[in-house]
């Protein structure tokens, strides 16, 4: 037995990630040379505006609302252990402007549009779209890249700040209704304690996460291999890719705008 | 003209092209056929840029492929994919119209949709279709939809990738002299690739026959039954016993 082997294995593999962070490391440069250099595709923006941003609200409202209710249950029966129930509405708030708005509600995007993307693109590929946009003078990143990732960092924080409100009304719901909290005062304890960079914490965690999902969605759809498994296998990563990305990112974020 | 010289390409270890060699005067059509992975496919795309060959020179017009500027390069292009490859999301009519509704050829739209419906006119295809989605349509319609799209810039070259794979005979037939009337009629350099004999002879004014990465034989199509290569006999007469393996 070669007893080199191991070490054999440990080096290819580690040659494979640091060639696909390369790939993915070129592909990222070159998607935001696309979005900054003209010519620009308005419609196309417009159309993955629609799609990314007005289609994903029902999925994104409903995991807000259904939260935002849940986490107001949670610190309920939690801070009732050392007497705090009151803190209900401002905990709910920063956890749901902070934390699950952005996250739940990018989750939920990654797993509604980066499959959407890879799929669409990954079928654009096996069946020669790709190849035709280029003998039609078309650049395929340029075309259908940018306008997705563009569209996706712009609509996202706008999704998430909707989620937020949702999220809040259903804590508020469920304050008011099981909890037995007064309404004027639930309202006046969340909108006194929210402070403004709570609030765009999360939209900037927005617009990064909405980034990776269309950036993965398109990495993996356009280096898609051949039918129906191949595009099968494209979807599968960006949604993996997208979601494991936006629970990095979002540590990484936290830690850079409330670590000290 | 068409020029390739010494074209080599591999994929991992596998070597697709091995020294391609051939020249397509302007004006001709020239038909490249061969069994299937010999590629031809990969031939057609290097010229198109969409594939970088490994060494080797393709020249269009004296100009290097690599060297030219891809957008004034390509709007001299047309090319009917194999499957159609019409975008599903767009109807027949932005479909034909891709090229002149952006980019440097831009049209106003009622112009564009105008030479739209044009060409769908050309290729048989009554202007109610213009409206339709691809999905919409029947195996042939996409192809002449394809070859609209194609013709829809007037461009100097064509390509035409397997034209009549998924064809009925009677569908092959009309597709097979559509192009060569459009060719004829608008003065194209054409490159076809297939291996349907019966293109071949609506289609060539010269066949090439690729076979192990290099051209095994070429000449006028007038000549090609009575060419004494023992590949391109097999291959036009369709014999499991000759040179070529029957099992690839």
């Amino acid at each position: 037995m070669d007893v080199t082997a191991p070490v054999a294995a440990i080096g290819r593999s580690t040659l494979r990630s640091l060639a696909a962070l390369g790939r993915v490391s070129i592909f990222t440069a070159q998607t935001l040379r696309h979005i900054l250099i003209p010519p620009y595709y308005p419609r196309e923006i417009w159309h993955a505006v629609i799609a990314i941003g007005w289609l994903s609200l029902p999925v994104v409202g409903m995991t807000a609302v259904f939260t935002g209710a849940a986490l107001a249950l949670q610190i309920y029966a939690g801070s009732g252990r050392f007497g705090a129930e009151s803190v209900v509405p401002q905990i709910v708030a920063i956890g749901m402007t902070r934390e699950l708005g952005p996250v739940l509600g990018g989750l939920m995007v990654a797993a509604r549009v980066a499959s959407s993307i890879a799929a669409e693109i990954g079928t654009m590929k096996v069946t020669e779209q790709i190849d035709a946009l280029v003998t039609l003078s078309t650049n395929p990143m340029k075309y259908l890249t940018a306008p997705r990732v563009l569209a996706a960092t712009l609509t996202v924080p706008v999704l998430v700040a909707v989620g937020d409100a949702i999220g809040i009304m259903g804590g508020y719901l469920v304050g008011t209704t099981r909890l037995g909290f007064n309404e004027a005062a639930y309202l006046k304890n969340t909108f006194d304690f929210l402070q403004f960079w709570d609030v765009g914490s999360g939209l900037v965690k927005g617009a990064a996460f909405g980034f990776l999902i269309a950036l993965m969605g398109c990495y993996h759809g356009m280096n898609s291999g051949r039918g129906a498994q191949g595009v099968g296998a494209a979807v599968k990563a960006a949604v993996v890719a997208s979601s494991v990305l936006i629970l990095a990112s979002n540590y990484l974020l936290t830690e850079a705008f409330f670590g000290s | 003209m068409i020029e390739l010289r010494d074209v080599h390409k591999s994929f991992g270890d596998h070597a697709v092209l091995r020294g391609v060699n051939l020249t397509i005067p302007k004006g001709e059509s020239m038909v490249i056929i061969g069994g299937s992975g010999t590629g031809k496919s990969v031939t057609l795309k290097s010229v198109l840029g969409l594939v970088k060959p490994d060494s080797g020179t393709i020249l269009v017009d004296g100009e290097d492929v690599e060297k030219a500027h891809r957008d004034t390069f390509l709007s001299h292009f047309g090319m009917l994919f194999q499957g159609g490859a019409l975008f599903d999301s767009m109807t027949v009519w932005e479909n034909v119209a891709f090229r002149l509704l952006r980019g440097s050829l831009k049209r106003p739209k009622a112009e564009a949709r105008e030479i739209a419906i044009d060409k769908l006119r050309r290729v048989g295809l009554r202007s109610k279709v213009a409206d339709q989605f691809p999905a919409e349509l029947s195996g042939g319609m996409q192809k002449r939809v394809g070859l609209a799209r194609a013709i829809a810039a007037d461009p100097q070259i064509i390509f035409f990738d397997e034209p009549t794979t998924g064809l009925d005979p009677i569908m092959s037939g009309v597709i097979n002299d559509l192009i060569r009337e459009i060719v004829v009629e608008m003065g194209a350099t054409a490159m076809t690739i297939t291996h349907d004999m019966t293109s071949v002879r609506a289609i060539a004014d010269k066949v090439a026959m690729l076979h192990d990465g290099v051209i095994q034989w070429t000449g006028p199509v007038g000549e090609m039954d009575a060419a004494d290569d023992p590949y391109l006999r097999q291959f036009i007469t369709g014999s499991a016993e000759g040179p070529i393996e029957a099992v690839r």
